[in-house]
């Protein structure tokens, strides 16, 4: 699981996307990694280097003029130091600015907690009209590319080390939540990274007799409030996991929907309020902190076991 | 652009803003000081400078003005109304329930490009905007204007790194230099000189004028780009200025005049 997968794809997508639209402009910060768009349209690919807060706010200039603008940077540092230009100059202003984020969750592993971004969902999520979408695996992360590309306003797209979990012919469809594996004892919302282990907890339970729902909640905001409710309705146990703080991200935003409804009972998998400090690798720091499908499957036994 | 206005043209044109502005600081309390020492450039701008169309506020070859230092809205508005992008009536509803006028720009306001109000935030999309048009080859021309407190914020100083580098020339930014923040001198609270020598060493070509003197704001503002540097405009200017008791007095920031003041200052604008 490395730290570039999701990388690897990204430039070619990007030069796809810039070949077909002459105003796509490439706005990163010190990444190197945007690769061919760089050789091949050397004006639109802006790099403004270390500078976070000029960095949101070019690229708003740049939509401002009416053309499209991608950021491409590291999630904890483009989502908290340029926080207030996502607010004000992009959202606020309604300005037509896709970020792409990478460095989500652990995935910076042993470079420790300043590059962790365990925040980013509950910062994005609080903005008026930002989209948020965190896509389970690459097939999905390149169509929700796509798709923010045609959407009005900012996105914010959440990109990871990904295990694919979709099936060739999936189709991404923003606010859309897709129901991976049908089931009634209980209901896994999974999204971004979590997808693909919480696909194996469910097989899990399974093998155990539980039939667990499988929802792969691509986007959080606006969130499929229907996929919520049915699940609370039909199954009446929920569990949400998400690469992310349980404080404000994907068990938050399903702990609203329930709460105000009434109905069902929830458990939170996520990292639990806490800086992830332990040096060690990604995969090792995800199951230090409780982000395994181990973890996942004995969430949902000890909801269904009414110990929680 | 406009037919060439002579400087008392403008003159006149500062002046009946300045009337707008202290008819409202008459009213209520208000960011009066910042607003009137800022006067002068965007009457230079919009009755001398710059290309807009009040009948179609997006059109793409117009020039694009920001004010960063948002809090100065009044003197936008004002200048705005009074070129024609929405009546001047309305600006005696400046920051009432239901008026579109708030404290800061919003983009409810016809003209109005970008909605600031939080420093810093105007340096770094006027350089996106000036790249974006400088890579289509568009020549659109790029006004910011900042607050002499804004420098304070670290956010401007990244853009000053960056549009040197991408040799904006289209971009000029000017400083309202009127030496006060909300709670006292800029000096005094966190000291930016020698202000022109940092702007110089970051890249920049640097004007200083006096900002209350049209003649010179006139020659600064309306010198064409040159030289693939971005221009900074140090404008000093006097915080108040025409309201001879906000004059350089630290009440100026957010202040609302007596009658006898009002009238006062009025009685000097026309005489």
């Amino acid at each position: 699981m490395s730290l570039y997968d999701n990388v690897k794809s990204l430039p070619a997508l990007l030069l796809e996307l810039g070949e077909a639209n002459p105003d796509l402009f490439v706005v990163s910060q010190d990444m190197g990694s945007v690769g061919p768009f760089v050789e091949r349209f050397p004006q639109r690919a802006v790099d403004v280097g270390i500078t976070e807060q000029n960095l949101i706010g070019v690229a708003a200039g740049i939509a401002l003029r009416g053309k499209l603008a991608f950021v491409y940077g590291m999630a904890p540092f483009v989502t908290m130091r340029g926080f207030e230009q996502i607010r004000t100059d992009l959202a606020y202003n309604s300005r037509n600015v896709k970020i792409l984020a990478v460095f989500c969750g652990l995935a910076a592993g042993a470079w420790g907690a300043t590059h962790h971004a365990i925040e980013d969902i509950a910062l994005m999520r609080a903005i008026p009209g930002m989209t948020v979408i965190v896509p389970g695996d690459g097939h999905e992360a390149e169509q929700a590319i796509r798709a923010a590309a045609a959407l009005p306003g900012p996105v914010y797209v959440r990109l990871g080390a990904f295990l694919p979990v979709h099936d060739e012919d999936y189709e991404f469809r923003t606010g859309r939540a897709v129901t991976l594996r049908a089931g009634s004892d209980a209901a896994i919302i999974a999204t971004g990274t979590m997808v693909h282990p919480a696909l194996q907890a469910h097989d899990r339970l399974k093998a155990r007799g539980i039939e667990a729902r499988l929802i792969d909640m691509h986007t959080i905001k606006p969130l499929d409030l229907a996929a919520v409710e049915s699940a609370a309705d039909e199954t009446g146990r929920i569990v949400t996991v998400e690469e992310h703080s349980i404080i404000g991200g994907l068990g938050a935003a399903v702990a609203e929907v329930i709460a105000e409804k009434g109905a069902g009972r929830l458990a939170r998998v996520g990292i639990r309020d806490t800086f992830c400090t332990e040096v060690a690798s990604y995969p090792e720091l995800c199951a230090i902190h409780g982000l395994t499908p181990d973890d996942i499957e004995a969430a949902v036994v000890s909801l269904l076991d009414g110990t929680r | 652009m406009p037919e060439a206005a002579t400087i008392q043209d403008l003159e006149k044109r500062a002046a009946t803003i300045r009337r707008h502005v202290i008819a409202v600081a008459a009213e209520h309390m208000c960011h009066a000081g910042g607003a009137l020492s800022a006067v002068d450039v965007m009457a230079a701008l919009y009755f001398g400078v710059m290309n807009v169309d009040p009948k179609d506020p997006a059109r793409p070859d117009r020039d694009y003005f920001i004010l960063s230092k948002g809090h100065g809205s009044l003197a936008l508005f004002a200048t705005l109304s009074e070129r024609g992008f929405f009546p001047v009536s309305m600006l005696a509803s400046f920051e009432q329930a239901g008026s579109i006028l708030a404290g800061h720009p919003t983009l409810k306001v016809p003209g109005v490009e970008l909605a600031t109000g939080s420093l810093g935030h105007g340096l770094p999309v006027a350089t996106g905007v000036a790249l974006a048009c400088k890579v289509s080859g568009d020549a659109n021309r790029v006004f910011v204007m900042m607050g002499d407190g804004e420098l304070q914020e670290g956010s401007v100083w990244e853009a000053a790194l960056a549009a040197p580098r991408f040799a904006l020339d289209n971009l000029t930014a000017i400083i309202d230099r009127n030496g006060f923040q909300a709670f006292g001198e800029v000096e005094r609270i966190m000291p930016l000189e020698p202000l022109a020598d940092k702007w110089h060493s970051f890249g920049w070509r640097v004007i200083e004028i006096d900002g209350n003197d049209m003649a010179q704001v006139v020659e600064a503002l309306g010198q064409p780009p040159q030289s693939e540097r971005p221009t900074l405009v140090l404008a000093r200017t006097v915080k108040g200025k025409g309201v001879p008791c906000l004059e350089g007095s630290p009440r100026a920031h957010f202040t609302r005049l007596t009658p006898e003041e009002a009238a006062e200052a009025l009685q000097g604008l026309t005489s």
